[in-house]
């Protein structure tokens, strides 16, 4: 099937002579076969979004149809790689093409020249149904890749075979019922824009534990659920992504640049594979897909890349593995679609935007869940979907922010004040929220018990009265408030200072576990106990603020990840003696 | 054999219409021919059938529907580079206006570049120092790291670009270095300023300027910065220099955007400034850079004058979110006689961990430079409540650490434009600062480093 381009106008163009072709197309445009998709059809006319960049093409051009809609290659060979929004591999592209991004590339996704090793895990002559497992690559030194029945299909195995081959080559011949053969590679396709099938889903009950204090105490997300990290330029939103891609507790991490800066994904290529993953020691880069569509590459493929990123992550949960995706950013993606709406010469929604923002925005982050698989064996697999967005000029009264809030259970609001005084993570406490807290509140309690959520529930009670407290002290100054105030305020800022504060960059504070996190935020809260406490025993205000013990509270967030027990029940005797002192001391007066 | 048309049906600057067109292709380069000869440079910005909408690069002064003649090259706008461009100046369209012979083109290259392939990137992890300590101190520089200047009209932005282009250097490294300087719609005397301070230093050898000024057509600006960057990859890829590029000023060229934009008559975004100014800007700045393999950098300095002060204004905004930080001038420390006027604490520098630290800069780098940052921003609050309420509303840390306020805009921030400070020196000058405050507020540094770098009080 082929047509002639009438019409280029930047990435999207016109084109005739196409009525056979389907709404959804990928095509090849011109004679260096540039990828695209057709988005809309008149009659024989098909409006159409080129992947690169259009300069040099023009009324006349062939456009062919491949007749089938955009599509992902799932297979082995995904982790510790890096692809561009449309799943071409970027260092395969380099060696083809250079150091820049040349049009027409064609280079395969899966590598067709690699063999893996198949151990086949699935007998002759059992009943398969899609998503079985036919059997096994050990992909990476972390992840053991599951090879299934595809979806769509079930019947009897006719043969399976173990050994070295190649994502294209015949590992397994499934006859289904109608008694038709179907030779099954370990590679499979899936369309991007249609989410993967599952049995069923679940509503989240396991938080993800990420090592980040702010998150994991106060605003914590489950396994499955949704959450958006909104904030201004210079707030950090970009740390908190890596710092969550580092250490989170799920199988693998799907990482989307989306219209961002190229140095960061740089950042992340060079750093993963030093880093090692704090539960089982294995380089991060092992369970982590990079999918690379930074600002200057171009347009129509970053629209394209969060949903190449959620299918591979789709494909791997249907493994019964827990995937986080991580999307930055979004706002990138959504200002992609508004380009191609314009060009399209649709009518506006607010700001520009098309009016199908919001649902764009909900399906995305509907894919995510936690789900069990299809197939027989009862797995369970999850998807946790966090998406930074970055309003313009921080405000997020904007369409982005508004339809992504209206989506998302959790919300890590970044402030450019915190960040200003390089509070770090620039969460903002006091417009944050975790809607799972209610759902995970059950696994808290038999792991830690009451006091887990007890001691967060008053450490936000605690911040809020900061915030009211401040606003008197702003119009009459310190000394109007009572004792028992200037030790909410002193609390609030060890909270502050000592918990939230968390620095990505120094080795000892950048994971924290849920014990060490625990145990530091109630030495904390018993430090406000004991001094409420040694006040209603009239012991002086501003010696209690001055004890010594202070100083290594305030450091005790640097303690060895695997020795700070000891070092806290040391601050903690510690504490209480001086306290007493004071105590002692005050009465003497 | 290229076609010449004498169809142009309509011009409504800076767009024109050109019908009967045949073989034109999207972004090809266009000449207009005048009656009187005189040749003009259009590109194709839409196509459909046989009808063309150009889009003009200069005025649309004289032209004559019926006589002129539209003639398409075959290629998208291009440059000739050769390394002989270093020393010269050249107008916003590549052309040499300082009376100097043409350049004899090693290369042509397309203005627009290509993206760089992130895996192709090298990451900026080398420690420049500029002598000032605001940058080196709390908002280092990198090679490869494009880091703006935010300022405002009235502000001394050029005075500080100018210290920068002069004093930077990596230390211990003779490499060959160049400065591409484009002016991109600023007057005379403020692209003379840069010009004449390259003249003094001598770096004059090793520049090359691109100048489209405050009379010249805005339109050709937006040509002029990618012009400026296709010079500056072909010095550093091929040449295997190390590139400064300052562009200023990107909220001309961002106006002149909007006007194209405009006359498309496109959906604005917001202030009217299209909705694909992020993508724009993008593929300017993204050619900042360093690659694996490769000798040379482009480390890039943009300057913009923020309307109203603006850092919520869209050219702002957008360029923020695509840079590695900014350096944020303030009026009111101008206003003060802090010379150079930088607002520490909104300033940032995205790039810095990795290019401080032991082998770089200097062990206590990290720690100091958090704990200035921190303290300052408690010490400016401070001094907030102070003016409300008076002093005795301060508790005594409090009092602390407003001095340490007055004393680090005094001594570590206003340093003037010709003083030159060796990274110690501004990493001492943070020490004593320090002293000022009680040790126990001391948190973000190393206790060992507490004890081997704090001056006795």
């Amino acid at each position: 099937m082929s047509g002639t381009i009438t019409k280029v106008s930047g990435p999207l163009m016109v084109a005739e002579g196409l009525a056979d072709a389907n709404v959804s197309d990928v095509v090849r445009v011109g004679a260096s076969g540039l990828i695209g998709e057709i988005l809309n059809m008149t009659g024989d006319q098909a409006s159409i979004q080129v992947y690169e960049e259009t300069s040099g093409l023009g009324p006349g051009d062939k456009v062919i149809t491949t007749g089938l809609p955009l599509s992902v290659e799932l297979g082995p060979g995904m982790l510790d790689n890096i692809y561009d929004g449309i799943q071409r591999p970027l260092p395969e592209m380099r060696a083809l093409t250079g150091d820049s991004i040349t049009r027409g590339a064609n280079v395969p996704a899966l590598n067709r020249n690699k063999k893996w090793d198949f151990t086949a895990t699935a007998s002759v002559g059992a009943h398969l149904a899609a998503g079985d497992e036919l059997g096994t690559v050990q992909e990476t030194s972390a992840i053991l890749h599951r090879i299934m029945v595809p979806p769509g299909l079930s019947g009897t195995l006719k043969s399976i075979q173990s050994g070295s081959f190649t994502v294209t080559d015949t590992v397994a011949v499934l006859t289904d019922e109608k008694g038709v053969d179907h030779e099954l590679p370990m590679m499979q396709r899936w369309p991007v824009r249609i989410a993967r099938p599952y049995a069923k889903k679940y509503v989240p009950s396991r938080p993800m534990n990420s090592g980040q204090r702010i998150i994991d105490t106060l605003f914590p997300i489950a396994k499955g659920g949704t959450a958006a990290v909104p904030g201004p330029f210079g707030s950090g939103k970009t740390v908190v992504q890596h710092q969550l891609a580092k250490w989170s507790d799920v199988d693998i991490v799907i990482y989307i640049g989306c219209g961002e800066r190229g140095n960061e994904m740089t950042d992340v290529l060079m750093e993963f594979p030093e880093l090692k993953d704090p539960r089982n020691g294995e380089p991060l880069m092992k369970r982590t897909v990079l999918i690379a569509n930074t600002s200057d590459m171009p347009v129509a493929a970053r629209e394209a890349s969060i949903y190449t990123g959620i299918t591979i992550a789709e494909y791997f949960r249907d493994m019964g593995y827990d995937v986080a995706v991580l999307a930055d950013s979004t706002s990138r993606w959504a200002e992609a679609l508004r380009e191609i709406s314009g060009r399209l010469e649709e009518m506006p929604g607010e700001e520009g935007y098309p009016a199908y923002l919001a649902s764009r925005l909900a399906q995305y982050y509907e894919r995510a869940g936690v789900v069990k698989c299809l197939g027989s064996e009862d797995r369970e697999g999850s998807i946790t979907a966090i998406g930074a967005v970055s309003p313009p000029g921080g405000d997020i009264s904007e369409p982005v922010s508004q339809a992504t809030m209206r989506i998302v259970k959790v919300f890590w609001g970044l402030d450019s004040a915190l960040a200003y005084a390089r509070h770090f993570p620039a969460i903002n406490w006091l417009t944050s929220y975790s809607l799972y807290i209610d759902n995970l509140r059950a696994w808290y309690t038999e792991q830690f018990g009451e006091s887990y959520i007890k001691n967060r529930e008053k450490a936000l009670r605690i911040l809020q009265e900061e915030s009211e407290l401040q606003e008197i002290v702003r119009l009459v100054g310190q000394d109007a408030l009572s004792a028992d105030d200037r030790l909410t305020l002193e609390t609030a800022r060890m909270i502050r200072e000592d918990f939230l504060q968390q620095n990505a960059f120094v080795d000892e504070d950048a994971y924290s576990s849920y014990l060490k996190q625990y145990r530091l935020l109630s030495m904390v809260l018993e430090y406000d106990a004991l001094c409420r406490d040694a006040l209603l025993k009239n012991a002086d205000m501003n010696k209690l603020f001055g004890i010594p013990v202070r100083e290594r509270i305030g450091r005790a967030k640097m303690a060895d990840p695997n020795a700070f027990n000891e070092v806290y029940d040391d601050i903690e005797k510690q504490m209480k003696a001086e306290i007493n002192d004071v105590i002692a001391g005050g009465e003497e007066v | 054999m290229i076609k010449e048309y004498k169809t142009i049906r309509e011009i409504a600057s800076p767009l024109m219409i050109v019908e009967h067109v045949e073989g034109v292709t999207y972004d090809e380069l266009g000449e207009i021919e005048l009656p009187n000869g005189e040749l003009r440079r259009c590109k194709v910005l839409e196509v459909e059938g046989d009808k063309a909408v150009v889009q003009l690069f200069e005025s649309a002064q004289g032209i004559n529907l019926a006589e002129s003649k539209v003639r398409f090259l075959g290629h998208s706008q291009q440059l000739a580079v050769s390394e002989d461009m270093l020393g010269r100046v050249f107008n916003g369209m590549g052309m040499p206006i300082d009376g100097g012979p043409a350049i004899i083109a090693e290369d042509y290259k397309d203005i627009n570049g290509l993206p760089m392939n992130p895996a192709a990137r090298a990451y900026p992890a080398e420690f420049i120092q500029t002598g000032v300590s605001t940058i080196d101190g709390l908002n280092t520089l990198v090679r490869g790291q494009k880091l703006p200047i935010f300022s405002g009209s009235g502000l001394p932005h050029a005075a500080l670009a100018a210290q920068i282009a002069r004093q930077a250097r990596v230390l211990g490294d003779n490499e060959t270095f160049a400065v591409v300087f484009a002016a991109i719609g600023i007057t005379f005397e403020e692209s003379e300023y840069f010009i004449s301070d390259f003249r003094r230093t001598g770096a004059i050898d090793r520049t090359v300027v691109f100048s489209n000024l405050a009379n010249d057509p805005a339109v050709e600006r937006i040509s002029t910065p990618r012009m400026a960057l296709t010079a500056a990859e072909y010095l550093a890829f091929e040449k295997d220099m190390q590139v400064l590029v300052i562009l200023t000023d990107i909220t001309n060229y961002a106006e002149a955007l909007r006007e194209v934009s405009a006359a498309k008559k496109e959906v604005p975004g917001r202030r009217g400034y299209p909705g694909y100014m992020y993508t724009d800007l993008a593929t300017m700045y993204e050619r900042a850079g360093r690659r694996q393999g490769k000798k040379g950098s482009i480390t890039m300095i943009p300057i913009l004058t923020m309307p109203e002060d603006d850092k919520t204004h869209p050219i702002p905004d957008l360029t923020g979110y695509i840079t590695e930080g900014q350096i944020i001038l303030s009026r009111e420390l101008h206003r003060k006689g802090i010379v150079p006027p930088v607002d520490v604490l909104p300033s940032l520098s995205r790039l810095k961990d990795k290019g401080i630290g032991v082998g770089k800069t200097r062990e206590d780098h990290a720690g100091t430079m958090n704990q200035l940052f921190a303290a300052y921003s408690r010490g400016k609050d401070a001094k907030e409540l102070m003016t409300i309420l008076g002093e005795a509303a301060l508790s005594d840390d409090d009092k602390l650490f407003a001095k340490f306020a007055d004393e680090f805009e005094r001594r570590y921030v206003s340093q003037g434009n010709e003083t030159n400070r060796s990274i110690e020196e501004t990493l001492n000058i943070g020490w004593e600062l320090l002293s000022i405050l009680p040790r126990r507020e001391l948190k973000r540094i190393k206790t060992e480093f507490i004890d081997k770098y704090l001056p006795e009080a």
